[in-house]
């Protein structure tokens, strides 16, 4: 299964100006990381060195090498989030998340009016005070 | 109330979905009422904000639904465009804030949309560039260079094609002004491009987003989409980030949209003469071009130009966060009172609590107290106090906050987002946490390094806390004025600020 889909994320940004981003972002996406492998076919796709591509994906914080089963949640710690009081609901945000979320930490969700906030997936969420959070971290589980 | 349910308008804008404004959709649409998804009017602490026929509602949940079209809620506000915090702003670039459907090419076209691009190629591109450079716009990412000047030496460069850039990068805590921007308006920023594309010959844009916002990225997309054909021959692609706050540094931004790491390159050569791909490009902040379409409009140039202070023309969308009581976004003439904006448009502080500081233009801007509230906003202002107005994004404190912790946290932050590229970030930022840290323990002890038995020339005692001091600041002179770029160059910033105004907290 992966090889194919792999082909299938080359071909489609064959030809754009500048398509390792993009591609990196759907491998990401389908398969969770960016493995070494993926990294040799991306590297033999565009003509790059491996060196190259690992240099890339290990400089951006949203490209990891492994993957990770477990449920993001990112939590904003960012200095708006901060003077909302984010710093207080860190311990029972970790303590919900045990070692069933992975509680990420983010700067800046651009919901800097009404934080604390955190994003899960793509859905959003603001006004959080410390229940509201850990039910979010338990729904996610 | 009539047998008739009302038409009711609430805002898809992520802050309100973060707030709840789906469920409020859903509970109105449940009631028998006509729910039409709006742009935020961006008074966030209001959200999710109800509209119906002008009056507002807010902040709302399922459960108000009710008693709101019974007429008999204690949420009513009154009519929304006649509200305090709108009626002190002046609104150019966030006109439609509120009052148009996002991706509705209808809406767009029935409040002055296209005029400007109509316009703007019905004229010579030196022309177009010339009414920019008359305007007074200034890049409104933080930079503040001046933008005609900037699309002139692009208009001026020789290249095999060119490009259009939009940095929308955002990564600056407490701004979200390009967010708004973004899922509100999305067809005002790529007339604008378009504009910038006819002045100075360019056939590409690219709109660089950040992953941190996915309900942008979707809304772009789509809006690319519909306006294909009005932009045509011009073609705008939009690209996200990966998590990498320098890439809101336009050129570490290029080399990420080249498929590089981000990191900074070093200028010269000007992005304008060898930016993306080595070709003349427009690097332009989302606030900037999305200005454009104003000033192309009849008359929009002198009206821009009338507006402001000193060389800071036009209005600045300024986003009021952290524990402000009335945070949002307030587009207002340059001129207006750090202090105007914190205690009157603002409310001061959401706890009631006096303010401690603010902190203007993100997380590399300085802290301001309170005694200086009465400073202008404005470029020229801001830097003669040793700040910067950045994107104009406000983190108000109150008087809880601790000023060293925040200090330290610029440091780590700079520190957890340099790219590497120069030294004094890379390797200043950590000493620079190890030294707030020394300082406030209190109890200096030996400099391990300094300790060891190969730095027979080192001091054996520990420093003294002057002599701590005294290297914080030799530090933030090199990254200061030894960086490659400003996340090194502007960390200094909070870390001095916070110094010299509130030493007790580094104790």
């Amino acid at each position: 299964m992966t090889e194919p889909d792999l082909t299938a994320i080359l071909a489609r940004h064959h030809g754009r100006e500048g398509p390792l981003l993009p591609i990196l972002h759907d491998v990401q996406a389908a398969f969770g990381c960016v493995s070494p492998e993926a990294e040799r076919a991306i590297a033999a796709a565009l003509n790059l060195s491996r060196a190259e591509v690992h240099g890339v994906v290990s400089f951006y914080h949203d490209f990891t090498a492994a993957p990770d089963p477990r449920p993001v949640v990112q939590l904003c710690r960012a200095e708006a989030c901060q003077a909302r009081g984010v710093e207080s609901l860190v311990a029972a945000a970790e303590a919900a998340a045990g070692n069933k979320v992975r509680l990420a930490t983010v700067y800046c969700l651009g919901l800097c009016s009404a934080g604390p906030s955190a994003r899960v997936g793509d859905e959003v969420h603001a006004r959080l005070d410390e229940a509201a959070l850990v039910s979010l971290i338990e729904a996610a589980r | 109330m009539s047998a008739a349910r009302p038409t009711v308008r609430i805002s898809d804008d992520a802050l309100a979905l973060a707030c709840g404004a789906d469920g409020v959709a859903a509970a109105f649409a449940q009631a028998g009422c006509a729910v039409e998804r709006v742009s935020s009017w961006g008074m966030h602490w209001l959200e999710p904000l109800v509209e119906i026929d002008g009056q507002g509602f807010g902040p709302v949940t399922p459960a108000d639904v009710g008693a709101i079209l019974a007429g008999t809620s204690a949420k009513a506000i009154g009519p929304i465009a006649a509200h305090p915090f709108l009626a002190r702003q002046q609104r150019l670039t966030f006109a439609r804030a509120g009052r148009t459907r996002p991706l509705s090419l209808d809406d767009y076209a029935a409040s002055g949309g296209w005029q400007g691009l109509d316009r703007a190629r019905g004229m010579a591109p030196a022309d177009v560039v010339a009414e920019v450079t008359a305007s007074g716009l200034r890049g409104r990412g933080g930079a503040g260079f001046p933008a005609g000047i900037k699309w002139a030496a692009v208009a001026g460069a020789v290249g095999p094609r060119k490009y259009i850039v939009c940095n929308a990068d955002e990564g600056d805590s407490g701004t979200f002004a390009d967010r708004m921007l973004m899922e509100g308006d999305p067809f005002q920023l790529l007339e604008g491009m378009a504009i910038a594309a006819h002045a100075v010959g360019a056939q590409r844009g690219y709109i660089y987003v950040r992953s941190e916002y996915p309900h942008a990225v979707a809304k772009l997309r789509t809006a690319v989409e519909l306006a294909a054909p009005l932009i045509a021959p011009f073609v705008v692609d939009v690209r996200v980030g990966a998590g990498a706050y320098v890439c809101g540094e336009e050129t570490s931004l290029l080399n990420s949209l080249e498929g590089r790491r981000g990191e900074v390159r070093t200028k010269p050569p000007l992005p304008a003469l060898s930016g993306l791909f080595g070709c003349p490009t427009v690097v332009n902040n989302v606030l900037t071009l999305a200005a454009v379409p104003h000033i192309l409009a009849p008359g929009g140039a002198e009206a821009y130009a009338a507006l402001g202070l000193g060389r800071s023309r036009g209005t600045m969308p300024v986003q009021l966060a952290g524990a402000v009581r009335h945070g949002g976004l307030c587009e207002v003439p340059f001129g207006i009172s750090l202090g105007e904006l914190v205690e009157e448009i603002g409310g001061g502080t959401l706890s009631g609590r006096p303010v401690k500081a603010v902190q203007v233009g993100g997380p590399l801007g300085a802290y301001i107290p309170p005694a200086q509230f009465d400073l202008p906003f404005g470029y020229e202002e801001f830097a003669a106090a040793d700040a910067l107005i950045g994107h104009g994004g406000i983190v108000v404190l109150d008087d809880s906050a601790d000023m060293g912790r925040l200090a330290r946290f610029a440091m780590a932050f700079c520190a957890a987002e340099s790219c590497g590229k120069c030294t004094p970030c890379r390797i200043g930022s950590t000493r620079g946490v190890e030294l707030i840290d020394r300082l406030r323990s209190g109890a200096p002890e030996a400099d391990p390094v300094a300790a060891l038995p190969q730095m027979r020339n080192a001091p054996k005692a520990p420093r003294s806390r002057e002599a701590d001091l005294a290297l914080l600041d030799d530090l933030c002179e090199t990254m200061q004025f030894g960086s490659l770029c400003a996340l090194g160059g502007f960390t200094p910033y909070p870390v001095r600020s916070a110094l010299r105004h509130w030493p007790e907290d580094f104790t």
